[in-house]
């Protein structure tokens, strides 16, 4: 089977690790991505041998699943006690709630389907009388397809738990936490597919700092990476598109619209942050009959987030590596996730915990 | 989360279409894209829907980029040897 797209010949990426050596920097460089799937590749693939000496790669606040805060999941486990079906991604029922996770509420009998789109849960929804939810999470990759389902003739008995969230702007509110020492902004390929590059410039020009979307073969992210040594050794920092075949520098328009249709920008907490200012998304008022929130009634909770000894909340802010959390490994497994940062598969500790972390298993 | 992957259009019904994805056929949305699509076309799916449409020529002109890259910088590495050897050779 032909596989065009498929680009990883160690050939190329000995060359590119020797490219990326002529680029070594003197002093230690933290570049960060925020994307699980860049986390995925970057260690199944063992990437981070090829990296110069004093470079290192480590994943910020790209899992959805992962910081996404108590309070939504507390939202959900409440809809689905009053019996309504309640859809969403499969990782988001193993995420700790103040109370329960989803799954445990599945044990208690409540109806929990795991769905693999949007338009899946639209689906079940025309094929019952009973109330059914979407827990909508994801960044702007995800984020269109809501509000596309929506915008099709949805059924009464469908309404959305909206929980999608804006990378561009966490991207920037990290590099203004104490600590985080950021170099250089590894920026992911299919939210840029969506959002194009300006969104990037316009939250982050102020910084100076180089970010490059990166496509995810592991060719494409040696590619990017070198390219954000380069600005960083030419004293650059702008947004460079790495991943021109799945990224036009404008994004995809037509998605674009399905959101500024049905959303409008708003404050949301974000796990292990806390509250950003219009880094997320709610349903405009012309879609209010489709908000779960106003149909179940959910007033705005403060869910328990502290989990005593869990480090997730600095692996979140990539100013910790899964490896330095005291209970990585030990307390902490993908089996028996203690932090959100175990139990999504694109938490970097569950990738670190499966896959070997910075050292080659 | 945001995982996709390319797949090859079969067929083309309205708003939505048949693609392969490796041997594993599955039906794809299209509200998310602009560009106009024919069976043989590459598409970018996530989460049911196409994103992006790719050709297949799209992957050989991404590792044209990569090999670009390195090249370009070998050759500046190898133009400031010379050019240190050069000043070298005049002090």
């Amino acid at each position: 089977m032909s596989r065009p797209f498929h680009l990883s010949d160690p050939v190329r990426a000995r060359q590119m690790a020797d490219a990326m050596a002529i680029l070594a920097p003197p002093t230690p460089i933290k570049i960060v991505h925020v994307c699980g799937t860049h986390e995925m590749a970057i260690t199944q693939h063992g990437l981070r041998r090829f990296l110069p000496e004093k470079v290192e790669i480590l994943e910020g606040p790209g899992c959805p699943v992962c910081v996404t805060p108590t309070a939504d999941i507390d939202a959900a486990v409440q809809i689905a006690e009053t019996g309504a079906i309640l859809c969403t991604f499969g990782d988001m029922t193993r995420v700790p709630g103040t109370r329960l996770t989803l799954e445990q509420a599945r044990s208690n009998g409540c109806d929990i389907r795991v769905v693999l789109s949007a338009a899946e849960a639209a689906n079940i929804a025309k094929g019952t009388d009973r109330e059914v939810v979407f827990f909508a999470v994801g960044f702007e990759t995800t984020t269109p397809m809501t509000a596309a389902v929506l915008l099709d003739d949805a059924p009464t008995n469908f309404s959305a738990l909206v929980s999608h969230k804006k990378i561009p702007e966490a991207m920037a509110v990290l590099l203004n936490l104490p600590g985080t020492n950021i170099h250089g902004y590894l920026a992911p390929g299919h939210v840029s597919t969506i959002l194009g590059l300006a969104p990037y410039a316009r939250q982050l020009e102020t910084f100076k700092v180089p970010i490059v979307v990166g496509g995810f073969e592991p060719l494409d992210i040696l590619y990017a990476i070198t390219l954000i040594l380069r600005q960083i050794r030419d004293g650059k920092g702008f947004v460079e598109n790495g991943f021109p075949r799945g990224v036009a520098n404008e994004g995809n328009i037509a998605a674009q619209i399905l959101i500024e249709t049905v959303f409008e920008s708003t404050e949301v907490q974000w796990r292990g942050i806390g509250a950003i200012p219009e880094s997320g998304y709610r349903l405009r008022d012309e879609f209010a009959q489709f908000d779960a929130r106003l149909r179940f009634n959910i007033e705005g909770e403060t869910g328990d987030e502290h989990i005593p000894g869990c480090r997730c909340a600095d692996v979140l802010t990539a100013r910790a590596t899964p490896a330095d959390c005291p209970l990585f490994g030990e307390r902490c497994t993908p089996l028996s996730p203690v932090g959100p940062c175990m139990v999504g598969t694109e938490g970097a500790c569950s990738i670190w915990f499966r896959y070997g972390g910075r050292e080659i298993p | 989360m945001c995982l996709a992957a390319p797949a090859k259009v079969i067929s083309i019904s309205g708003n939505e279409a048949i693609v392969d994805y490796n041997g594993v056929r599955t039906t794809t949305r299209l509200d998310t894209l602009t560009e106009p699509l024919a069976p043989g076309d590459y598409v970018l799916i996530h989460t049911g829907f196409a994103i992006r449409r790719l050709s297949a020529e799209d992957g050989e002109e991404t590792l044209k980029l990569f090999d670009e890259l390195s090249e370009s910088l070998r050759d500046s590495e190898d133009s400031s040897d010379t050019s240190q050897a050069t000043t070298g050779q005049g002090l």
